[in-house]
């Protein structure tokens, strides 16, 4: 963003290493490769559960793990727009969808570890927990509120909708991203323990305070 | 054949079986002999054992009612490398990795308040105050695990004797040790420090309630508590302060500091009960730590962690939604 009073940014020599970036994030291994690493946190976990290598609780160790892999891959995902405006890398664009789609894969995967190790899949006793702590109701709606865009992150659901309307359904993930983080902090609540909520709330309120800045911004025209 | 068949479905004459009394008498005979052969192996109560292991503190097996649980003993790293000590750290890794800068010798704790005999004990003194005894009890913590642990001590009653309380100690106040040069947690503001327990006069003196020195047949890990803590086991686990300095007997029930952190979730009884929920969890059920598998359902917690035929007493009468 041009900041009032100050030169733009020298623009030659990181207009060339935006070039060369690019051209990286264009190679056609990209994609395959972010995909594989994408799915490394939850394969390293799987290796530790058969391993009992994850402690005295593996399955706390589990659900935790899956949620702190959620909101980083939020935070990823929300960090495309705003990187490639700063720095030009433009292509990083055609990884935003995978991004997004892995928030929502972590997210269920978290939803499962949750479901499956604490409550033993017991519908019941699911429901009732979803009632009684409103940090897993504000989870749970977090993950709810991601379903209908992953449901229509694919090219033809686009068109369908039109640019537009698609564009306005998927401002979705704001809130996602304030249900996460308020997930987060009252899981810590107990605690009283938010140093690692407060790094997680100071990314989160960057990607979103920039982006609202630069709304009020092309609102009142400056 | 058909007569072995048979006679395996006879009920054993009485006469046939071995008193419960004479097989106990048995096992602690067995015990008393590995006992003393480990106290004669080691030059005492040492800190540090010669391999860096902690010393061996043997107990005899206690004969106070409820103190010997059947439930399988928690693998000792487990119970060792999992636990809640805030002052080094809220993870519950962290006392494991952190406890190392805690000095438990010299070490006294001051008795004082409502008392005709206040004083300063050394840890020395307290060690040779009452016979040790092994007590395995279930530990329930609040946050939903529990654990099966050896302990080494003995009933806290028998120093509370000693101090003789005046008509008008109603409650104990236990007061753990803060020192920021020890103790890394200390810079976060996660509680006021020091820490802060309490339990009514009746609770402090009930025999289950257990003055610890030792666990698994050793003294204290730092990370544990050492040299000397507080074991409740029918209260959720923060109840049973560790490294204890100060023992004030009081006339008023004392704030405890998570009563102090968070009134309307943690209250002074704090005793285990699956009919009353943390107000952000369920507190019906528990995750038995290095037993029960990833996939196992947790399972039951029980009333007053199963000692209600000891404690019921205690809390007859008394509202325990509302004294929670």
């Amino acid at each position: 963003m041009p900041t009032p009073g100050r030169p733009a940014l020298p623009s030659a020599a990181p207009a060339t290493a935006a070039v060369s970036v690019n051209a990286l994030l264009l190679h056609t291994a990209a994609k395959p490769l972010l995909f594989a690493a994408a799915l490394l946190p939850l394969a390293l976990l799987i290796v530790g559960a058969l391993a009992d290598t994850l402690g005295a609780n593996p399955a706390e160790a589990m659900i935790r793990s899956t949620g702190d892999w959620t909101l980083r891959f939020l935070c990823l995902t929300l960090a495309v727009t705003p990187v490639r405006q700063w720095t030009g890398w433009h292509a990083l664009a055609r990884l935003r969808r995978m991004l997004g789609l892995f928030t929502f894969f972590h997210g269920v995967v978290h939803f499962l570890c949750f479901a499956w190790l604490d409550m033993g899949f017991d519908i019941d006793a699911i429901v009732r927990d979803i009632g009684k702590r409103p940090f897993i109701l504000v989870g749970t709606a977090a993950l709810g509120l991601m379903l209908p865009l992953a449901a229509t992150s694919f090219n033809r659901a686009i068109r369908a909708l039109g640019a537009k309307r698609w564009q306005a359904l998927h401002r979705a993930v704001y809130a996602t991203a304030l249900l996460a983080i308020l997930h987060f902090f009252w899981m810590r609540a107990g605690k009283n323990d938010f140093a690692e909520v407060a790094v997680y709330a100071a990314v989160l309120s960057l990607l979103l305070g920039w982006r609202s800045w630069r709304w009020i911004g092309a609102r009142t025209g400056t | 054949m058909i007569q072995l068949a048979k006679r395996a479905h006879v009920q054993p004459a009485p006469s046939e079986i071995t008193p419960r009394a004479v097989v106990l008498a048995r096992r602690q005979l067995l015990q008393g002999l590995g006992a003393a052969s480990a106290l004669a192996a080691l030059p005492g109560w040492a800190q540090v054992g010669a391999a860096g292991k902690p010393a061996a503190l043997p107990g005899a097996r206690s004969a106070v009612a409820g103190a010997l649980t059947m439930d399988k003993l928690t693998p000792h790293k487990d119970a060792t490398g999992y636990n809640n000590f805030y002052e080094f750290g809220t993870d519950k890794s962290d006392p494991a990795a952190h406890a190392g800068t805690l000095k438990t010798r010299p070490w006294t704790v001051v008795v004082e308040g409502e008392v005709r005999k206040p004083g300063t004990w050394d840890i020395e003194s307290l060690l040779k105050l009452g016979a040790m005894e092994e007590r395995v009890y279930r530990l329930r913590c609040v946050e939903g695990w529990s654990m099966v642990i050896p302990w080494v001590g003995y009933s806290l009653a028998e120093l509370i004797k000693r101090v003789e309380p005046t008509g008008n100690a109603k409650f104990v106040q236990f007061v753990t040790l803060a020192d920021r040069e020890q103790m890394p947690g200390l810079r976060s503001p996660v509680l006021d420090w020091p820490y802060v327990e309490g339990l009514r006069l009746d609770e402090a003196m009930h025999p289950l309630t257990m003055l610890a020195f030792g666990m698994y047949g050793e003294v204290l890990p730092n990370q544990n508590g050492a040299p000397l803590r507080l074991v409740v086991p029918w209260k959720y686990g923060f109840k049973s302060g560790k490294s204890i300095v100060r023992i004030r007997f009081v006339d008023k029930q004392p704030q405890t500091s998570w009563e102090r952190a968070a009134s309307n979730e943690y209250g002074f009884y704090s005793n285990v009960n699956p009919t009353v929920d943390h107000p952000r969890w369920s507190q019906a059920t528990e995750r038995r730590i290095g037993e029960d598998g990833l996939f196992a359902k947790k399972r039951p917690t029980l009333m007053f962690n199963g000692y209600e035929p000891q404690v019921g007493q205690l809390y007859a009468g008394m509202d325990l939604k509302r004294f929670y």
